[in-house]
């Protein structure tokens, strides 16, 4: 190897390093400053959910991502860490226990450990179809015992608590929503540092291993069961953290925190983010919990667009978002990135009436089969369309075919302007 | 002085099929034993028996005196018995120092270690760094191991079953599909990195077996016919008819 290409290393190297503590500085800095911008009480609540859904999605990812178990059931930890949470919530309030309220989320950590040990071990004997499938059936369980068990889950209506009744920290109370948000934002960080670490131990690298070729790690001294029930703990760990936040953001932990719905999401985040690398399931659980709140507002069939978003991904960019933003990574370094962004622009057009025609469609089916003949008015980017009207199905056809007819040229030019790009990144050999 | 491996009146069949039946072999220590035989004879069985990929019918097994047939592939790993695969066996999604890397962290102590830095283990790094400077793949380091070529998968396949310091290195048809020049290459290799160790290969080329082994065993339908230099079975009657006569033709 030339010295060239070595200090060229070395230096890439350190400049990584700084990128590296920059990317977390900024992160807390903007957790700090965000309140501080949008003060309004709709966007703390927003804030305080993106952050519990970071903590719980990159819970998921220990699983997923970093070790290769598909599970089904992950709420049953946030959920049961929620409850654990509660129940100690309302005990300290009620000994007068010395314990504030910034150390309860510790409590719902130790709840999802509890139960990751407690399940893991016959969980993790074998990874794959049988794990996904034991993890479902668990999950079903908990969920179907909560309602059950009223004395612990508290039946339908779940079990309330009051955060403000513990002992207060630093004269905070923790009443007004924007202090929850700060606590929150604390979690997330400590979480999210304490996971990042965790893939850069020992046993985190062996966790990759065990996902890539579990055969092989038997042959390097490792048991692959062990490495996955680990793996299981301290994803369970995060998971209750998650669903203690929860407990305390809205002061009431339910049977819903621990049934299929919020296991669905939580796979949904991750997938949707991109597994393979950390900040993937950030990515993931910001967008879902923002679509999740936005939607919920504007449509009544929100979930359709979930079940499209999700297809579309699982389809057409299986790494997540993480990975298309990080397949521009060696074009921006080997500067051929400029010559794929007039494609994009291009495209952007012809897939976005595409996208519209297809909202349009699924609204007004979704209006006039729910309000009859009587022809409700659909708002389209300020557009008011008539669902009953031959000319509003007439527009959401054209648009749909015209749109993907001429959007589908459009990829085949960006998918040309792509493969140039890279070609001179492989050239500079910035690309392997 | 004991073995490092000896095996005892081992069968293994698979149903009504038997794949091995009465395997008597002892590989003494600090020898380079070739296993030769014709496709089918259970070479590979063999390799996965000992390893503990799978569990023999009935016989015994002994690693340096002490009973390893039953036992799980990482107890047996961790007894000091490493070994290879016939297909190339990597993980593949992580780089190629990484994967030397894995393969050094249990023999290092650090097991499942959640409360170190991976990156701050002065005596992993410069283990790993060793041994990828052994098999010729430091230039390669950041390279993810599903991107090598075959060859160079092959080498790192290597370099992770001789990472952990194992006393008995086994390589399953190291240089299968390789050229003459990178046979010859792996071969050199393999010579260097298994020096003081004792060594188990299976190996279809004869200019490979010959040239590397201090004693050869056959392996025919399940048996060991039979054992010895590769002088003495270069006149074997037995081996010619059952083995070597097949490839003169």
């Amino acid at each position: 190897m030339s010295e060239v290409t070595a200090a060229h290393e070395v230096k890439e190297r350190s400049e990584g390093r700084v990128l590296f503590y920059a990317t977390w500085l900024i992160a807390a800095i903007a957790l700090i400053l965000l309140p501080l911008i949008f003060s309004s009480g709709g966007s703390l609540t927003s804030f305080s959910l993106i952050g519990i859904a970071i903590i719980f999605a990159l819970s998921y990812n220990i699983l997923l991502g970093q070790t290769g178990l598909l599970s089904f059931g992950h709420a049953v930890h946030y959920g049961l860490g929620g409850f654990l949470a509660v129940h100690v919530m309302n005990a300290v309030a009620n000994h007068d226990w010395p314990i504030p309220l910034p150390f309860i989320p510790l409590a719902g950590g130790i709840g999802g450990l509890a139960f990751a040990i407690l399940v893991g071990w016959v969980m993790t004997k074998r990874a794959g179809t049988a794990f996904a499938m034991i993890s479902l059936g668990i999950g079903e369980l908990v969920a179907s015992s909560s309602l059950i068990l009223r004395s612990v889950f508290g039946g339908e209506s779940g079990i309330t608590t009051d955060r403000t009744a513990l002992p207060h920290m630093f004269s905070w109370t923790f009443g007004p929503q924007r202090q929850v948000y700060y606590l929150i934002a604390f979690w997330v960080m400590v979480s999210a540092i304490a996971m990042y670490a965790l893939t850069r131990t020992p046993l985190g690298r062996i966790c990759n291993a065990v996902r890539d070729n579990p055969e092989r790690v038997e042959f390097i001294g490792y048991d692959p069961h062990v490495v996955r029930y680990f793996a299981y703990g301290f994803a369970g760990f995060f998971a209750g953290v998650a669903g203690g936040l929860t407990a305390i953001n809205f002061e009431i932990a339910n049977a819903a925190y621990l049934g299929a719905t919020q296991s669905g999401l939580v796979l949904f985040a991750a997938f949707i983010g991109g597994t393979a690398y950390f900040f993937g399931p950030i990515l993931g659980a910001i967008l879902v919990t923002y679509l999740q709140l936005g939607l919920t507002n504007v449509t009544t069939v929100w979930q359709l667009y979930f079940g499209i978003i999700f297809i579309g991904i699982v389809m057409f960019a299986p790494g997540g978002i993480a990975r298309l933003l990080m397949m521009h990574r060696p074009l921006i370094r080997a500067g051929s990135w400029l010559s794929v962004i007039p494609s994009y622009l291009v495209a952007a057009l012809p897939t976005l009436a595409l996208a519209l025609g297809v909202i349009l469609a699924i609204e007004t089916v979704a209006h006039y089969t729910t309000t009859g003949s009587e022809g409700n008015v659909i708002n389209l980017v300020g557009i008011p369309f008539n669902a009953t009207a031959p000319t509003t199905w007439l527009a959401a056809a054209v648009l749909v075919i015209g749109g993907f007819l001429i959007a589908r040229i459009t990829w085949r030019r960006v998918v040309e302007a792509w493969d140039r790009a890279a070609g001179v990144a492989r050239d500079r050999g910035y690309l392997a | 002085m004991t073995a490092a491996i000896e095996i005892k009146d081992v069968q293994k069949s698979f149903g009504n099929v038997h794949i091995i039946r009465d395997l008597n072999l002892s590989i003494a220590k600090g020898e380079r034993h070739a296993v030769i035989g014709p496709n089918g004879a259970g070479k590979s069985t063999t390799f996965n028996l000992i390893s503990g990929h799978i569990k023999p019918s009935s016989g015994e097994i002994r690693l340096n005196g002490d009973v390893i047939s039953g036992l799980r592939p990482f107890e047996i790993n961790r007894r000091g018995l490493s070994r290879s695969f016939q297909v190339t066996n990597v993980f593949a999604k992580m780089t190629v120092w990484e994967n030397v890397r894995c393969a050094v962290l249990w023999a290092t102590g650090h097991r499942y270690a959640f409360w170190k830095n991976v990156d701050h283990l002065p005596e992993v790094k410069r283990r790993t760094a060793e041994i990828l400077d052994h098999i010729h793949l430091s230039h390669r380091r950041d390279v993810p191991a599903g991107l090598l070529t075959y060859a160079e998968q092959r080498e790192l396949e290597i370099g992770i079953t001789i990472a952990g310091g194992a006393s008995v290195i086994m390589l399953d048809e190291p240089t299968a599909g390789m050229s003459h020049a990178e046979t010859d290459r792996a071969v050199a290799l393999i010579r260097r990195l298994t020096e003081g160790r004792t060594l188990v290969i299976v190996e279809h080329d004869m200019s490979v077996v010959f040239g590397l082994a201090d004693r050869i065993s056959v392996l025919v339908y399940g048996q060991i016919i039979a054992s010895g230099t590769p002088q003495e079975i270069r006149g074997n009657r037995k081996v010619k008819e059952a083995y070597l006569g097949e490839e003169a033709h």
